[in-house]
């Protein structure tokens, strides 16, 4: 119970605070240790309009969610006979079987290996190039950077038309390499952001007693940068991982069939397939949505700070 | 550490061998690489693409301005689309901002309560716009949805059919989505308030309302202006769930600019008119952002960076 009750407190300082090194020493860190709970505010009286509006906005995230999670266990009769936010008093895991011997592991294993290949190769480059950006005497370190953030304000929406072109030129259009390539690069922005804001920080004192020692930039990439800069690449990892696996317009534009089909795109033709089977169509909905709700369950600190690191400064 | 990289001297520690000198360039290059190919090539090509003729099965052919003509002169829609996006954009923002930063304040108390009703806040971001869609599509159903299981008869039973409501409906579902990420930056932003300005505002005697105005509000722009930038240029380039829940039908009430561009060029295969929405779209996009960021009055997110 007190475990829970620390974690709670800290969420936003756990990853997200180390996120912040170049903050001016005054005052952050000490923001909720002297006196936790109270004074924070005039607490005197209760929050009214936060309170009404915090325990309505509850009912609106929940409503939606209670209603798939009760529709995916019923028969379409049932659900046309009964009242629909009353969960059926005969409950089937028939919708749920229908889905899966549609192929729902096909698509899940390739959600997997696109978003697993994806996140791997943003983790690699990024950090690579945050250390060119830090460390860089030659030339261009800082201007590369400025670059690099241009891409933030890139929206994806509308460079897909020549992303559709490219891919289909070289050969990628409908492979699951149509949708690992360009978004690696999109994801590369944001993830160089992060990163470096990170790898700044390392002591200048540790690159020269390694090179000193005679190791090489792989060596120091290896064995200082990447170790000294896990907890921000554990951050992008998750926020990318998330940005990936949910994406539709990739796969939308960029694949066609069936075999090279991930969870999102799959959700949206096992709606033209199962037509008026909407338990089927919200079972399929429910699964999608299982294996990240296994991951918020276990790392829900590093997911929530993954989400925002990128944003909240 | 130290044992092991002296015995270590690899060709690149050769290449790179001498005192005070930084990681080669080959670092970056698979970044750059990337990121130019399919990142800054494609923003350029979208630009060149607005040029030519391109039906998505033969080969574009340059036409100048043509498709620019068209788009801009013979076509009403798109003036049509573009107040659209307007609307659109405009009411996300004044039903996201508000709820978002109440939300955000609310879930940086301290309570036990509110951590958990932040937890289950969350949920909305584990989903895909698609399921978002679909999960939506049955709930606004006029035969199985909520208008049939509740029992009041002034609920409309065409949420998604009535060209006059659609677009609220949109902008409420899209909120759904995105509320819970903004609330998170600010709740975020608020923790980061230093509690003595809190505790100085009692001891003066201020209220909770006046507190919020002259303390937590000032405090927060930094956030403000981050969220209402994502906020804004995110709800400009929208596209998923609108088209997952509507295709931008009935009548085209809710066909806004990003949907516009997908149906032009992917179902009706003319990408030349398709990518002089897409050149729209960025040119609004990239103003806004520049626009959000003189207006904040600093470039702390840059200056952050080129220091050190």
């Amino acid at each position: 119970m007190t475990n829970t009750a620390s974690t709670e407190s800290k969420l936003p300082e756990a990853p997200g605070a180390a996120l912040e090194p170049t903050k001016p020493a005054g005052g952050v860190k000490d923001v909720r240790s002297p006196k936790p709970g109270k004074a924070r505010k005039p607490a005197d009286r209760p929050n009214v309009v936060g309170g009404a509006l915090g325990w309505i906005w509850l009912g609106i995230i929940i409503l939606p969610i209670y209603y798939i999670v009760i529709t995916s266990f019923r028969t379409s009769e049932d659900l046309r006979a009964n009242n629909q936010l009353i969960p059926s008093s005969e409950p089937t895991i028939a919708p749920f079987i229908r889905v899966i011997e549609n192929d729902f592991f096909q698509f899940f294993l390739n959600s997997v290996v696109v978003t697993l290949s994806t996140v791997a190769a943003v983790l690699a480059v990024s950090l690579m190039a945050a250390y060119y950006i830090t460390r860089a005497t030659t030339f261009g370190g800082n201007r590369l950077f400025q670059l690099i953030l241009l891409g933030i304000a890139i929206p994806v929406q509308a460079t897909i038309i020549p992303v559709y072109y490219l891919i289909r030129e070289l050969g990628l259009y409908d492979t699951l390499w149509a949708l690992i390539l360009p978004q690696i690069a999109f994801a590369i922005p944001l993830s160089v952001l992060i990163i470096v804001n990170f790898v700044r920080d390392i002591p200048n004192e540790l690159f020269e007693s390694m090179r000193v020692d005679g190791a090489g930039e792989w060596k120091i990439l290896w064995s200082l940068v990447l170790p000294m800069a896990k907890p921000a690449l554990m951050t992008v990892g998750i926020y990318q991982a998330l940005q990936v696996w949910n994406g539709f317009l990739f796969p939308l534009v960029l694949t066609q069939s069936r075999e090279v089909r991930v969870i999102p795109l799959s959700l949206w033709e096992y709606q033209g397939q199962f037509g008026i089977d909407v338990p089927a169509t919200l079972a399929a909905v429910v699964l999608s949505a299982v294996p990240l709700l296994i991951a918020y369950i276990l790392g829900r600190r590093y997911i929530v700070a993954g989400l925002t690191a990128g944003f909240s400064k | 550490m130290t044992a092991t990289a002296s015995s270590d001297t690899s060709v690149g520690g050769k290449a790179t061998g001498q005192r005070r000198q930084g990681p080669s360039f080959l670092m970056a290059l698979p970044a750059v690489l990337f990121f130019g190919f399919f990142a800054l090539i494609p923003l350029g090509g979208v630009l060149a693409i607005s040029f030519m003729e391109w039906n998505v099965l033969g080969s574009p052919s340059w036409v100048g301005l043509d498709n620019w003509d068209a788009v801009l002169t013979d076509r009403p829609f798109t003036w049509r689309a573009l107040g659209l996006t307007v609307i659109f954009v405009v009411g996300s923002y004044l039903f996201q901002a508000p709820v978002a930063l109440l939300l955000g304040v609310f879930m940086a108390g301290q309570q036990r309560y509110r951590a958990l009703l932040s937890v289950l806040y969350f949920l909305p971001l584990l989903f895909s716009s698609v399921a978002v869609g679909l999960t939506f599509q049955s709930l606004f159903s006029p035969y199985y949805g909520i208008s049939s299981a509740l029992p009041f008869e002034w609920l409309p039973h065409d949420w998604l059919a009535n060209p006059d409501i659609v677009m609220y409906v949109m902008i409420f579902v899209v909120g759904w989505c995105f509320v819970p990420f903004h609330a998170l930056l600010y709740q975020a932003g608020v923790r980061q308030i230093p509690t003595d300005m809190f505790e100085a505002a009692t001891i003066d005697g201020a209220g909770r309302v006046r507190t919020f105005f002259s303390i937590t509000l000032p405090q927060l722009r930094y956030t403000i202006i981050t969220s209402s930038t994502l906020m804004l240029v995110g709800s400009l380039t929208y596209f998923d769930l609108i088209f997952v829940l509507t295709g931008g039908q009935p009548q085209d009430s809710v066909r806004i600019l990003p949907l516009d561009m997908y149906i032009t060029g992917f179902s009706a295969n003319n990408l030349g008119y398709a990518s002089v929405i897409a050149v729209i779209l960025v040119a609004i996009g990239l103003s806004m952002s520049l626009l959000l960021n003189k207006l904040s009055g600093s470039t702390k997110m840059e200056s952050d960076k080129a220091g050190a």
